[in-house]
């Protein structure tokens, strides 16, 4: 029987098959946080993907977790992943060198509404490892930042060496159109910024809520928080978005295992909007 | 001149929005402008708390000290925030020290002198109440959340 180009696109594609990596490099961000770089062994292959979207990453012989992209869309040719070492998998990847080999399954997911609203302020809040799916995002704003009034980040992390980034934060801060705060919980010697939870700088942050578009991301716990700060400043719970975590399996809809009320994370997430899944992140069934 | 910077600066602060105009008047009386250098201590842990301040511009941070070892920095303060509450509540101790981490100006108020207005005005009274509550219930808020170790877990 003859195979049409289509089927074998369609085989090529099979989004429960892994694609093979190499790892192009890696680098220590913090303590228990790394970024690795991958390639396609298969030459010439570009990896596009939108803000926010996840790879299921594939450990050989230890098993396969969801792992936000972190890196800059517009760079193609590579795909980047901040990881923070908690489980089998994740301490596993951490253990992989430049030249290994990974497999990844992906882009999956929705994404940031970046280009939702042309013209607002867009506040960006992120905590400890958040940052890294909002990275990507933030690459993209700043590329197009006349589409936007002003850009703020506020990032909180446990404290200075928890701080992800910190040479791009550094870079970013000294941008005169790029508002960078970022705070600690617990300031140590030389410690010279701010103390205290993230959600104490929304109300310093000078953003006009009426015109204000927000993206959040770290622990479900500091979202919910950071919400309701947002809420409180004026920001329309439509146009607050946050990144949702459960486990994950198939990641393509299919299996159920991210089911998250009547919505499943992998296929309708992991962005939402706060209107979205507000009911059902203060409940603890769920 | 000093004395109409300082009325602006007060009657502009969303801390004192709404407060009537003699209310206004006699805290203006009670209020002289400070500034601190880096590393300068506002007050210390353990002395008498007779004041309170709102931070114009610059940053404070309030700290814990343990002997022999760096101070807890517990949290920072910056611009248009108001710190110490102490100086409303008896024994009237401060019961942290807050030092300027960056060159810092600051309106200070004579907390001993509202006392006793707001003893013989509790009208007075309740309105300065009202608004320091809403400091502390934000600042135990902020402790709670802080005390969940928010980053950390999932
Ligand atoms: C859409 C999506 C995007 C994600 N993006 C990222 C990312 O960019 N970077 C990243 O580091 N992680 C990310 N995660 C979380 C990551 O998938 C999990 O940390 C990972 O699956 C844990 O697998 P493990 O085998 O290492 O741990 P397991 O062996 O499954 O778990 C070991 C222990 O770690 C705890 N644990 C599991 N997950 C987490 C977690 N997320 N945080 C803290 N403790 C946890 C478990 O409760 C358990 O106690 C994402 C998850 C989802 C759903
Ligand atoms: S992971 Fe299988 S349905 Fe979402």
């Amino acid at each position: 029987m003859e195979v049409s180009e289509r089927e074998i696109l369609v085989v090529e594609k099979n989004p429960m098959l892994p694609q093979i990596f190499q790892i192009r490099s890696r680098k220590q961000e913090t303590s228990d946080t790394f970024t690795l770089e991958l390639e396609p062994v298969e030459a010439g292959v570009e990896f596009i993907f939108k803000p926010g979207q996840f790879n299921m990453l594939y450990v050989f012989g230890v098993g396969e977790v969801p792992i936000s992209i972190s890196g800059d869309p517009e760079k193609v040719s590579r795909v980047t992943h901040t990881t923070r070492m908690v489980g089998t998998v994740t301490k596993a990847m951490g253990k992989l060198k430049k030249g290994d080999l990974i497999g990844v399954r992906g882009p999956f997911g929705s994404s940031w509404p970046v280009d939702k609203c042309s013209g607002c302020d867009v506040v960006i809040v992120a905590g400890g490892i958040g940052l890294a799916p909002l990275r990507p995002a933030i690459y993209y704003i700043l590329r197009r930042r006349e589409n936007y009034n002003k850009a703020i980040l506020l990032y909180g992390a446990r404290t200075p060496d928890d701080i992800l980034y910190k040479h791009e934060i550094e870079k970013w801060k000294s941008r005169f159109d790029f508002e960078v705060y970022v705070t600690v919980d617990r300031g140590t010697s030389g410690w010279k910024g701010n103390v205290g939870v993230v959600t104490t700088l929304i109300p310093r942050a000078p953003f006009d809520p009426q015109n204000t578009i927000a993206f959040v991301c770290g622990p479900e716990i500091m979202m919910r928080f950071t919400a309701l700060e947002l809420i409180k400043r004026g920001v329309s719970e439509n146009n607050i978005f946050i990144s949702m975590e459960r486990n994950m399996k198939c990641g393509i809809g299919l299996c159920g295992h991210c089911q998250f009320g009547p919505v499943f994370v992998c296929k309708d997430g992991p962005v939402f909007s706060y209107s979205q899944v507000k009911n059902l992140i203060f409940k603890r069934e769920i | 001149m000093a004395i109409e910077t300082l009325e602006k600066l007060l009657a502009e602060h969303p801390f004192f929005k709404g407060l009537k105009k003699e209310y206004l008047e006699l805290i203006i009386g009670c209020a002289r402008n400070v500034f601190y250098k880096p590393g300068e201590f506002i007050f210390r842990e353990g002395e008498e708390a007779n004041e309170f301040y709102v931070i114009r511009d610059g940053k404070v941070s309030l700290e814990f000290s343990s002997p022999g070892k760096e101070p807890i920095v517990i949290q920072t303060l910056e611009d248009g925030e108001v710190l110490g509450w102490s100086w409303l509540v008896p024994p009237y101790y401060w019961h942290f020290s807050a030092r300027a981490v960056e060159p810092t100006r600051a309106i200070a108020l004579d907390g001993k002198c509202l006392r006793t207005k707001c003893e013989e005005d509790h009208n007075l009274g309740y309105e300065l109440l009202k608004r320091f509550v809403t400091i502390v219930e934000q600042r135990l808020q902020a402790t709670r959340i802080q005390l969940l170790d928010l980053y950390g877990s999932q």
